[in-house]
């Protein structure tokens, strides 16, 4: 494996870690919407609060990479998306704060108001995710001089909304079941409705999906169907999708999560592979795109870059782990809590 | 209005945000660190509700600092995409080096310290906000070295059309890195410093647990005495010759030098006019201009004759900004040093008026470190990176104005919400005072 190649697989695994991550903290969000409780919505928020601003870095890191080792593909993609991704941060602002805000005030407008934001602030970004990737897989106006020259209402195509809605359901599904870990009682008896049917929409929408895209990009699959990879992976989707009911039902949700953060992990990973090694297809002409080789930054920035990572990743998983032990088990409301 | 206009008021404005809260994250961090580390040592209940309070400002300081620092990791794709073209090779590691060493370190840790004091031991609750402080301190590094690179490049060659890295510790530690990070860092702790003296100068004015109060405005005063005096020297002096030595264009702009001349007098006070560009009613003091930039009375400065007039920053403002943070540096050394009198002399307790300076004081900071900032970045211009690539050229092709246009807006209109309900909630979790008290077992 070249460099480049190398770190087209640490983004990657960049962006699975925010996915799993934020993935279930954007799910809570989104389930928060439709709880009128009080003390369910704070069981909520405090079921992420320790952690939710560590599973954000992951995709901080995973955009400063990206700039690191694709400038081209930094430059071009955030430029292009520009006013969704101000979208994105306007609803990533609002997301963050509302932890804090939300309880400074004992009046029920001024926490209905934080209510809204908290909730919209993850549905937005758990759509916008789906709506890029719908974005990037079906290829960007890229022209011969790797410029972007489309305009905005162009990303909202039929299909990249159908894969923003994958992404929210597959999140909120997530999210469903790393709720039903953190909570007990009556709570938990409200969520657990909603696993199953996040479950069927979340299967449904992506085959629909897998289903427009042989339409809608039909070269991501040239050559995929040969790569042993793409079996591995696609064995890995479908037998986590199909263990995570069965988990449900026995009750053992940790197993559950797991699954549903390897169903995760494969769809990305079948994603990249149909893409490598471009990054960025272009639908002008496929020899426009950019790729892990034509985007990329220098092998001594590559390799620095490697030690950076080699050394910093290890020790941050570490104490990733080491917190998450400690907020392990139900959530129980204290003073110090949202 | 173009977009190179509207992308530098953007980028101004949301920078000049975000930075209103790190350094008070960071310096708040670290006293904390002294508070925590105190009271895990003496075992003292003050000493642990002091760390439960000012941790409550932390948090809320913290919080938006992250919300508003998520913005500017894109914006150098979404705004400035030729730059980021340009200097991907080498910009880009600093930052991705930022989220894996600091931002992690930081945001794991203060879930930790925040919500784990009663979920694990004491040691490893103060442990945790040790942590919060390195990688604060560690983020501000990383940052700055991004930063600095622009102001004085190293490390590096132009290949293609493109910055090319070539050697990665020069472009770290680039000139201007370390005397940058340490004067910055230390303007955070300075933050940090008053923040506490005068939320702990209200509770004393209110008669509002005036025991931890007392202790907690000690500790601050003492080291904001000498981080204050700090800022001056070693650390100002050095940046300003650092500034000499590498940007003589910045220099002569932020000292109002108009003549390039042997023996150049530091104005002291002035009032700069354009055009044409001088110094009104100015205070100056001979020769010593020359001393501080290059250690000799009688050394040549440049000054603004010297350059092209297209390759000149702005002169009232980086003029403005610099010698009004220099001001600001000198009140705080003065303010610090009357309190630790009074301290000794056991007199500050009953001196209303010091008290009543400090809770004005807050802001102060935080002020001074923009005026720093607009100093050395609009001393920048026209360069995006010194004497490398404009700051027109840097801009995104792609992005039509209306679009830009569209997201100050909205940046705005957020960040005037943001603001004051911080400023809201800040004073009302000062008013509120710290929690009673906690239970005793917790000591054992
Ligand atoms: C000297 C310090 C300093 C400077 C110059 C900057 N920041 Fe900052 N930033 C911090 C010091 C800091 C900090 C102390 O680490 C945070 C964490 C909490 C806070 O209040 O500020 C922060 C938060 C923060 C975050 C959120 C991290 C998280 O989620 O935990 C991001 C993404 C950035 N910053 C990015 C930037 C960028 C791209 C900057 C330059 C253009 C920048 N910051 C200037
Ligand atoms: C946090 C403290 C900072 C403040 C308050 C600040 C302030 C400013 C201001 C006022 C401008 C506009 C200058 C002008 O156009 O006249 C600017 C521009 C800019 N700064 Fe900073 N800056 C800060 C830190 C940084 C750091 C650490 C970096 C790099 C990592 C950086 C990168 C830039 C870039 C790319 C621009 C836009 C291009 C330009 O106008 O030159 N800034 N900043
Ligand atoms: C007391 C005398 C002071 C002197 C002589 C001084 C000198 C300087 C100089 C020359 C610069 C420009 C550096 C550059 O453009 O590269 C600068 C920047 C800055 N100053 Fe000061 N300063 C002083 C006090 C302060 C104080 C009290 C604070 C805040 C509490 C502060 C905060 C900053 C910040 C945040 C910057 C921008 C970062 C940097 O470029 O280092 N300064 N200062």
């Amino acid at each position: 494996m070249d460099l480049n190649t190398v770190w087209f697989l640490l983004i990657i695994i960049l962006i699975m870690g925010y996915a799993v991550l934020d993935g279930f903290d954007l799910g809570v969000g989104v389930l928060y919407l439709f709880t009128k409780d009080e003390t369910a919505k704070r069981v909520y928020l405090n079921s992420i609060g320790p952690v939710w601003d560590g599973n954000e870095v992951w995709l901080l890191t995973a955009g400063g990479a990206l700039f690191a080792a694709f400038p081209v593909v930094y430059a071009t993609v955030f430029s292009g998306f520009y006013i969704p991704f101000m979208l994105l941060l306007a609803a990533l602002i609002f997301r963050a704060i509302s932890f804090e805000f939300r309880g400074k005030v004992s009046s029920p407008g001024w926490k209905k108001l934080w209510d809204y934001f908290f909730g919209i602030g993850s549905l937005l970004p758990a759509i916008l995710f789906g709506v890029a990737v719908g974005n990037i897989v079906s290829g960007l106006p890229i022209d011969i001089s790797g410029m972007y020259i489309g305009r905005f209402p162009q990303l909202l195509n039929a299909y990249a909304i159908l894969v923003g809605l994958v992404s929210l359901a597959l999140f909120s599904m997530h999210g469903s079941i790393y709720l039903m870990i953190k909570t007990e009682g009556s709570i938990n008896e409200k969520v657990q409705p909603y696993v199953n049917k996040l479950w069927m929409t979340t299967v449904l929408l992506y085959a629909l999906t897998s289903f427009f895209t042989l339409f809608e990009a039909p070269f991501q699959f040239n050559g995929l169907l040969k790569s042993p990879l793409f079996w591995i992976l696609f064995i890995l989707l479908l037998v986590s999708i199909v263990l995570i009911p069965v988990f449900v039902k026995a009750q053992k949700y940790f197993r559950a999560l797991i699954f549903s953060s390897l169903t995760i992990i494969s769809m990305i990973g079948l994603t990249a592979l149909s893409l490598f090694p471009r990054i960025v297809p272009s639908n002008i002409d496929l020899d426009f795109s950019l790729t892990v080789y034509n985007s990329a930054s220098s092998k001594t920035s590559l390799t620095a870059m490697l030690y950076i990572a080699l050394i910093g990743m290890p020790i941050v998983i570490a104490y990733t782990i080491f917190v998450y032990r400690i907020f392990k088990g139900k959530v129980v409301i204290t003073k110090e809590s949202y | 209005m173009d977009a190179v206009l509207l992308s530098r008021i953007q980028f101004a404005m949301t920078v000049g945000f975000h930075f209103l809260f790190p350094p008070v994250s960071i310096g708040l961090a670290w006293l904390l660190v002294i508070i925590e580390t105190f009271g895990y040592k003496r075992k003292e209940e003050v000493f642990i509700r002091a760390g439960n309070f000012f941790g409550k400002i932390l948090a809320l300081t913290f919080s938006i600092g992250v919300a508003t620092g998520i913005v500017m990791e894109f914006q150098f794709g979404t705004n400035w995409a030729e730059y980021s073209k340009f200097v991907g090779d080498i910009f880009g590691a600093p930052l991705a080096a930022e989220g894996v060493f600091a931002f992690f370190l930081e945001s794991t840790f203060l879930g930790l310290y925040l919500f784990g004091r009663d979920k694990v031991s004491r040691g490893v609750h103060l442990f945790s906000i040790w942590m919060v402080a390195i990688g604060a301190t560690i983020s501000a590094f990383w940052i700055i070295v991004a930063g600095s690179w622009m102001q004085t490049p190293a490390g590096y060659i132009i290949e293609n059309g493109r910055a090319v890295l070539t050697n990665f510790w020069d472009a770290v530690f680039n000139p201007s890195t370390v005397i940058r990070f340490l004067h910055t860092i230390d303007a955070g702790l300075i933050a940090g410093a008053f923040m506490v003296a005068g939320v702990s100068a209200y509770l004393i004015l209110k008669n509002k647990e005036t025991e931890l109060a007392k202790r907690s405005m000690k500790i601050a005063v003492y080291f904001g005495l000498i981080v204050s005096l700090l800022e001056l020297f070693p650390f100002g002096h050095e940046s300003g010759r650092e500034v000499a030595k590498y940007q003589p264009a910045k220099f002569a702009a932020i000292q109002g030098l108009y003549t390039s001349q042997t023996g150049a007098p530091l104005a002291v006070f002035a009032v700069p006019i354009m055009p044409p560009p001088e110094l009104k009613a100015k205070v100056e003091i001979p020769g010593l201009l020359s001393w501080l930039a290059f250690g000799d009375f009688n050394a040549k400065v440049l000054g603004i004759n010297a350059f092209p007039a297209n390759d000149l920053p702005p002169l009232f403002i980086t003029f403005v900004a610099y010698h009004n943070m220099v001001v600001l540096g000198m009140i705080f050394i003065l303010l610090m040093m009357m309190a630790t009198y009074l301290i000794i002399k056991n007199k500050l307790w009953d001196t209303k008026i010091i008290l009543r300076m400090f809770i004005w004081a807050i802001p102060l900071p935080v002020i001074a470190c923009e005026l720093g900032w607009i100093s050395a970045e609009v001393g920048r211009q026209p360069w995006i990176i010194y004497n490398v690539m404009r700051t027109s050229d840097a801009v995104s092709a792609n992005v039509p104005a209306g679009d830009i246009l569209f997201s100050i807006i909205m940046f705005a209109l957020i960040y005037l919400l943001i603001g004051s309900l911080y400023v809201y909630l800040l004073v009302k979790e000062i008013k509120h005072g710290p929690e009673p008290s906690i239970v005793k077992e917790e000591l054992s």
